[in-house]
């Protein structure tokens, strides 16, 4: 197969980016998209230029690291994968396909593809945890969590942190992130007696990262490769809310 | 002990087995709480060893600092684990025990591991599963509400504790989750996309490493009063594996350069159930959990003429007749079966497709069937218990394995061989501690299922707590200054390493050499080694060093992101390691676990160990690039199991 790539390429934080075309020839339609551009890059290495930087590492769909906007859209249009998992079988011969970073004024570029996530971690080590000094457990059968509720935690906890949900939204917010991280810990048990403190500085640190606000479109839950829902979203606003409201009249 | 007369002390506590960890914690030097404070210790890798251990010492009072190559400390390769981790609680009653997972994971193994980490391991265990459900990760539960357990590969009870298809991730990150609280704290300095290219002695003491960070190119050091490895294995050696695009050796070989001895390099795990390779631009290859071994069924066709029907696409796996199939891991294995031990089902899956019988169009497939497991118990059950494998099977193959039978072959996915530690976990390096993959000791020449995410959680957590004070309780805290000539030296060694790769500006890519060397260790040093093949790759790998230190072609500068100076130091160390685990597999004359020499099996093709000559672990000691390393030996003494033929008929 063959493709016409317009790829954003910027040599560092401060440099200013454009578009740069290049032609990928004869990629096997079994390639990943990621493979596809490793193909490309050993050509640009090859004619003795810098490679197109992006970040990847499993390739495998978990780790979260992969992180482009494809056409457009954060992980390309395929649903429910991230860019790793993506195949070119899935796009026609001859596609023109756009490749930039993800988007966001908190996630500052460091180089081409590449973008800076940190502020996803400042917003965990504010509150995304369940505070529990090693060695101090209680045996894992001691409190019975019904089925659903882990269940549901579940699905919340299935967030690989990618940004991608971030990437898609107008305001760049991080309510999809921040929600599935109070939606996993709020509603264990063992979560409970942090819940409003956890509530709080999370959205409160999300605000000064620079992440806006929700826009209730949800194209952070159509783009979410892991398909954490946005119901979390309200989960959190009334999280929040309690939290805000206990915190008022302590 | 030794081959060359000194002595490797294990520091093995005194006492029966099972009471080894307890006498040592009881006697074990303390370093008082105030005392904790003015002590630092370097972590290098964030995953599941590196972040809990972090963690945890923060938690306790030392001053830590955090190294990891990723953009954060959450991406490390422990989140790609799928299957579950094993704990010996017993909750199924059937019939559980620390002393039974002790003795499996020996028996796993092939009887090359160290009786004493072994037992604490599976004592440590029990508290790991605590400890986690305790930081909210959301193991898969009963109705009930307690604890699901299933079974796993080499073990005949139900002891493995599994989150569907997303264990490894999911304690990941409440190891990680942990690791912010600590940086929030400021109890742990975390720095992401920085790589330990050093490491630094200080009069033969480990005091510090010497970094880059990946974004600005910038070289900096660090100083401490005891440094940390936990950085992974070194699987990429084989270019093609499971392993994440950018785990690599340098840390550990780094440090080998330095004096630290690589341990058992040859015991190289292959995977049995991955999604076989399509094509040479494939970057890497996707492990599906071996969880699959439970429901699945393995087999091929036993005639090669319609093994060939179905490459050539003329046939397909409902065309033949159930006599037609040989579900060889059934036949030859009766009691254990699909759940044979990894190296077994690898190596039965090799022998199948040597045999003209692989049914992916490279021949080198089989089937993993779950048409009966679907019969049985209905396509939702299965989907309830290995959906996201079966989705991302699909994505990648392109074809719904509810329908048609998953097409699987082995593949590079775990490493038991590592830097050689105590019992401390102390390389002979004093200062030196390594945990997790990048050790060799809790595996022996096989690891179990569900055991990788037990070690690394009971190194972080439980034991590099209680065994780094042995170390730090005799020295003085705060004596190690950057500014130490020991520092400009190995600084200077890493600049002047950098200088040259960029101002070779040769003609071939980083990936071309990668992919070389891997493909010549993976036929010469895989699934099975010969003495003809390992002499041949020791003849080959010094040309391929020799042309990558001549002709590799690194684009851009090295002030700032530069993706293939990174590919490019890490290549240049597997090649010298390729040379240190040929040395290995051709020095081990026996066939034991993930290491198997045809020279050595038995008439039905099973592994002939030489306990009378091989019963020691073999550490290499660094020589120089070309050099042949020398070996230095530990003794394995079994005092409460019985070596035995392993057999899982």
């Amino acid at each position: 197969m063959n493709f016409t790539l317009k790829v954003w390429r910027q040599p560092n934080p401060s440099a200013e980016g454009k578009i740069e075309v290049y032609e990928a020839k004869d990629i096997p339609s079994e390639a990943s998209f990621l493979e596809m551009l490793d193909i490309v890059n050993t050509d640009i290495i090859d004619s003795g230029s810098d490679p197109i930087h992006f970040d990847h590492d499993c390739r495998e769909g978990i780790c979260g690291m992969c992180s482009l906007t494809i056409n457009g859209v954060p992980h390309g249009k395929e649903n429910a994968v991230t860019t790793c998992q993506l195949h070119m079988r899935k796009f026609r011969d001859g596609d023109t396909i756009f490749i930039e970073p993800f988007r966001a004024m908190a996630f500052p570029i460091v180089k081409d593809l590449v973008v800076d996530r940190s502020s996803f971690d400042r917003i965990i080590a504010s509150g995304g945890y369940i505070s529990v000094r090693t060695g101090s457990a209680v045996d894992a059968n001691a409190i019975p969590i019904a089925k659903p509720d882990a269940d549901d935690a579940f699905d919340a906890a299935a967030c690989i942190g990618c940004g991608a949900c971030v990437a898609a939204c107008k305001n760049a917010s991080a309510m999809l992130f921040v929600g599935a991280k109070a939606a996993h810990l709020n509603h264990l048990p063992q979560g409970q007696p942090e819940k409003d403190s956890r509530t709080l500085a999370m959205v409160r640190t999300m605000d000064a990262e620079g992440f806006g606000n929700c826009t209730n479109q949800y194209e952070c839950e159509a783009v979410c490769p892991k398909t954490i829902s946005a119901d979390v979203i309200a989960k959190l606003n009334r999280d929040y809310a309690v939290a805000a409201v206990k915190e008022a009249v302590s | 002990m030794s081959s060359n007369g000194d002595t490797l002390d294990s520091k093995i506590p005194a006492g029966p087995v099972a009471d080894k960890w307890t006498n040592f914690k009881d006697k074990a030097k303390l370093i008082n709480p105030a005392n904790k404070r003015k002590f630092s210790v370097i972590v290098v890798g964030s995953g599941l060893a590196g972040g809990s251990a972090a963690a945890t010492l923060s938690e306790l009072g030392y001053q830590v600092k955090c190294f990891c190559y990723q953009d954060s400390p959450r991406r490390a390769h422990s989140i790609a684990a799928q299957g579950g981790i094993n704990g010996a609680k017993n909750y199924q009653n059937d019939g559980d025990s620390v002393h039974r997972l002790f003795y499996d994971t020996i028996k796993g193994g092939d009887f090359r591991s160290r009786e004493a980490n072994v037992h604490r391991l599976a004592e440590c265990s029990v508290n790991i599963i605590d400890q986690c459900v305790a930081q909210g990760v959301p193991f898969a539960r009963e109705y009930g509400g307690l604890l699901a357990n299933r079974s796993f590969g080499g073990a005949q009870v139900s002891r493995t504790f599994y989150a569907r298809g997303q264990t490894g991730q999911q304690l990941l990150i409440g190891c990680y989750q942990a690791l912010e609280k600590e940086i929030d704290s400021g109890g742990v300095e975390m720095f992401t996309r920085t790589e330990m290219l050093d490491l630094v002695l200080v009069n033969d003491h480990a005091k510090g490493i010497i970094v880059r960070d990946l974004k600005t190119g910038e070289i900096s050091r660090h100083a401490a009063d005891a440094v940390i490895l936990a950085t992974g294995g070194y699987g990429n050696v084989f270019y093609l594996s499971t392993n994440a695009m950018g785990c690599n050796v340098m840390a550990s070989f780094r440090a080998c350069k330095r004096g630290a001895y690589m341990a058992n390099p040859c015991y190289t795990q292959i995977h049995p159930t991955c999604i076989p390779v399509s094509g040479d631009y494939q970057s890497k290859l996707t492990l599906m959990s071996e969880s699959l071994r439970n429901d699945g069924r393995i087999w091929v066709p036993k005639t090669k003429e319609d093994a060939a029907a179905i490459r050539e696409g003329k046939k397909t796996a409902v065309d033949i007749a159930e006599d037609d199939r040989d579900y060889y891991l059934e036949r030859k294995y009766p009691s254990f079966g699909n759940l044979a031990p990894r190296d077994i089902s690898s190596r039965s899956a090799k022998e199948a497709c040597d045999e003209g019988r692989g049914v992916s169009t490279t021949g080198l497939g089989v089937f993993l069937d779950f048409s009966d497991a679907i019969e049985r118990l209905g396509e939702d059950t299965i989907r309830a218990r290995y959906g996201n494998l079966f989705q991302m099977y699909e994505k990648i193959s392109g074809e719904n394995p509810y329908q048609v039978p998953m097409k699987i072959y082995p593949a590079v996915h775990y490493t038991m061989g590592g830097l050689w530690v105590d019992y401390n976990l102390m390389s002979n390096l004093k200062g030196l501690h390594v945990l997790g993959e990048a050790n060799f000791s809790d595996h022996g020449a096989n690891r179990l299922g569900a055991s990788a995410l037990m070690q690394g959680l009971a190194d972080g957590y439980f034991v590099i707590p209680a065994t780094l004070p042995v170390y730090l309780a005799e020295e003085t805290p705060g004596t190690i200054t950057t500014d130490m000539p020991e520092f400009d030296a190995a600084e200077k060694d890493v600049t002047d390493r950098i200088e040259k790769l960029m101002n070779i500006k040769g003609s071939r890519s980083v990936d071309s050499f990668h992919r070389e060397l891997g493909l010549l260790v993976w036929d010469k040093c895989g699934m099975e080694r010969t003495e003809e093949g390992l002499k041949e790759a020791l003849e080959k790998i010094p040309a391929i060093r020799k042309a990558f230190w001549e002709d590799v072609r690194i684009p851009g500068t090295a002030d700032g992101l530069n993706m293939e100076l990174e590919k490019a130091g890490r290549v240049a160390d597997f090649i010298d390691f390729a040379e240190v685990m040929c040395h290995d597999a051709l020095d081990r004359e026996e066939s034991c676990g993930g290491h198997f020499r045809a020279e050595h099996q038995f008439d039905d093709g099973e592994a002939k160990r030489h306990d009378d000559e091989f019963t020691y672990v073999s550490a290499w000691e660094h020589a120089g690039a070309g050099e042949k390393p020398i070996l230095h030996k530990e003794m394995l003494e079994f005092e409460s199991v019985e070596l035995s033929v392993r057999s899982y008929k």
